[in-house]
């Protein structure tokens, strides 16, 4: 099994038809995700081709939804069209949105979450500014390189992209069930907590490996969530113990105010909650192999 | 990106906030000039993007303008946190009678908005929230809704603001709402906010924060940008469109994607350890299209840091192939030439990594050394630095 995303998830893009779009639906199919279709209002009832499919172009999600039976989209338009684009996958209720798209303005996250909210919630968000989801060998709902890791046991779920592939690489040798790069803004969908919660009940998930950052206190809710509600063994790495105060660290969240958010204060609570804590990569990747071997 | 409290008031009166008239100066002349325009008792105020400026005697009071120019003379240049004073306001003075606090700000936990308030205003907000969190009103506020007259009716009831000056201060907290919501603020803070002996309200103090990522729908931001002294390689990164942090150590970092790079930060930091204490000089994100162009670029802004020492390039390719990273290094050293004169210390791995490799073996160029880990490299590039 894995989390969020399966060989039955049916996948359709919006901003098919741009060229990051494009690109990045030919790696998914190349990695065996079923896309079904894409959507751009201009393009409807045209088709594209991509890695030798012929896709279906439709006017709004909601139609893309009655023709193919898609449960996750998976967003690249550009930022200003992003929350708009976002709000239309709410309206047609899919279960899963994935919003690729980097630099979205945060008042236009708060807005789009805060609607998903107000219509009950039946729309998962992950992202924005997030690499998305991968489910090895099953089914691939973004950016994250396929070629990595195989399936295995292990839980990812990180605010960085390329952490994400770095760790996926170190832990190769085992296996990955789910990765989620839930994003590193300041307002993001699903949370370190949500993908938690999703691997304490997914069966195939024998253990987690949690990558956080500065700023914030994501990691610090976390790792309360951990002592209550997990029970399978968390390992957990924090980017950014060195980073100087009141400087943002390339993403829009990462920054250390005062005394909140650092690298040392989300160490220390998720020790306190039991998880081990690598400083650095490949020490966070020991860890879990250690943890691993008794589980 | 923080706004300069003069910007902060400007904004605030674009948007009928309340505010106390206030003149820029860069000079001491230029203070004197303006002390006697604003006319009786002026306050001479450093404008630096940091907190702690009175306790770090960057406000003054002046009684004439002959006083506003002596005490500008102090302030011009002082050293605040390490922020160096080259702009003063000079605003009017006031009678304060009472002293509050208000802002509205990011509520990461909850994905939303929320209000703080209180009638204990004037004093270090953190300190506030410890000492005395009773007195620290918190009002969630829907992104959606906002704050209307009966939203603010409700946060100054909370914050416990005197009934009788409901009628001045609810539109004001209106106002500052339209601040945040209009200028895609992330942070808009009025401390204090102060009841006048005459019975006004007046925002005193204002800091906001705006949001680089909505840049593209507010012509007026880019301007506000400009008004800062930002560091000259920092400037010439951005020129590049380059993420990059100028920091104080001696090994030039570059990376693909923002998390990997903070963690080549740490393990080049701790690396550093066993190296003569040597630190990352930088941070330097070239994102996902690693080209000849954007390495070149990258590569130019680090070798014009005269502190650094060695370069550590960390790619993982995710999207990004490592021989076109690898190209991109070998083409950026072709174009540097004599330029490039401190050694590289380059680790790649993931997409066509055995690729890259090789290209990099080929070019053979002597100022590069390829490790096959990132721990290995960090610490390479340490012992290079401290050589």
């Amino acid at each position: 099994m894995s989390i969020l995303l399966d060989e039955n998830s049916k996948i359709i893009v919006q901003g098919l038809t741009g060229s990051e779009g494009t690109k990045h639906a030919g790696r998914m199919l190349q990695s065996g995700s079923q896309i079904v279709g894409g959507v751009n209002p201009r393009k409807a009832g045209t088709q594209v081709e991509i890695e030798g499919r012929s896709l279906p172009i439709f006017g709004s999600v909601t139609e893309a939804i009655n023709g193919t039976g898609a449960n996750v989209s998976v967003v690249f338009v550009p930022p200003a069209f992003a929350k708009s684009a976002v709000i239309e996958a709410i309206d047609a209720e899919i279960p899963l949105v994935v919003v690729i798209t980097e630099g979205i303005p945060v008042k236009d996250s708060a807005e789009f979450w805060a609607y998903a909210k107000q219509k009950g919630g039946a729309t998962r968000i992950i992202g924005p500014n997030c690499p998305g989801i991968i489910s090895p060998g099953k089914s691939n709902a973004g950016i994250i390189p396929a070629t990595i890791t195989e399936a295995g046991p292990i839980g990812l779920v990180s605010k960085s992209g390329t952490l994400t592939y770095q760790m996926m690489f170190e832990l190769r040798d085992i296996g990955i069930s789910t990765a989620v790069g839930i994003g590193g803004d300041p307002i993001i969908g699903t949370t370190h907590i949500d993908a938690l919660a999703a691997f304490e009940a997914d069966p195939e998930t024998k253990a987690i490996v949690m990558i956080g950052e500065i700023g914030g206190d994501a990691e610090e809710r976390a790792a309360d969530f951990i002592k209550a509600n997990v029970t399978k063994p968390v390992v957990a790495y924090v980017a950014g113990f060195t980073a100087p105060e009141g400087k943002t660290m390339g993403h829009a969240g990462a920054i250390v105010s005062g005394s909140s958010g650092t690298a040392q204060a989300k160490k220390e609570a998720l020790e306190a909650a039991g998880v081990k804590v690598g400083k650095t990569p490949s020490e966070t990747a020991a860890l879990m192999r250690e943890v691993f071997a008794s589980v | 990106m923080d706004l300069y409290e003069y910007q902060a008031r400007d904004l605030f009166e674009s948007y009928g906030v309340p505010v106390l008239a206030g003149i820029v100066a860069d000079t001491p002349a230029e203070v004197r000039a303006a002390a006697e325009k604003l006319g009786g008792t002026v306050v001479v105020k450093a404008q630096v993007k940091t907190g702690g400026r009175g306790k770090a005697g960057g406000v003054k009071v002046a009684h004439s303008p002959a006083e506003a120019e002596e005490l500008a003379e102090d302030i011009l240049g002082l050293d605040i946190k390490g922020h160096v004073v080259r702009r003063v306001m000079v605003a009017a003075g006031a009678r304060i009678a009472q002293e509050f606090y208000f802002s509205i700000l990011l509520d990461r936990a909850n994905r939303s908005y929320l209000s703080l308030s209180s009638v204990e205003g004037g004093m270090d907000i953190e300190q506030l929230a410890v000492e005395k969190p009773e007195a620290l009103a918190r009002i969630a506020i829907d992104p959606l809704a906002g704050i209307d007259t009966e939203k603010a009716t409700e946060i100054a009831r909370a914050a416990r603001f005197p009934e009788e000056l409901f009628d001045r201060i609810v539109p004001v907290i209106e106002r500052l709402w339209w601040v945040y919501r209009d200028e895609d603020a992330t942070l808009v803070e009025v401390n204090p906010l102060v009841l006048t002996e005459s019975g006004t309200i007046i925002a005193l103090d204002g800091k906001i924060t705006v949001d680089d990522n909505a840049v593209f729908r507010h012509e007026n931001h880019a301007a506000l940008a400009e008004a800062g002294d930002v560091d000259p390689l920092e400037a010439k990164a951005k020129e590049s469109d380059l993420n990059y942090v100028k920091l104080d150590g001696e090994v030039g970092i570059i990376g693909n994607g923002a998390g990997l790079v903070m963690s080549t930060l740490d393990v080049v930091s701790y690396a550093g350890e066993r190296h003569g204490g040597v630190k990352p000089a930088n941070f330097l994100d070239i994102g996902g299209g690693a080209s000849a162009e954007v390495m070149a670029a990258g590569l130019d802004v680090i070798l014009g840091d005269p502190q650094v020492k060695s370069v550590f390039v960390n790619v993982f390719g995710g999207i990004t192939a490592c021989d076109a990273v690898a190209n991109g290094i070998v083409g950026a050293l072709g174009k540097l030439g004599d330029a490039a004169t401190k050694p590289l210390v380059v680790r790649l791995d993931g997409n066509n990594v055995e690729e890259g490799r090789r290209i990099l073996a080929d070019a053979a160029h002597p100022l590069v050394t390829v490790v096959d880990t990132m721990d290995d490299a960090a610490d390479k590039a340490a012992e290079l630095a401290n050589a």
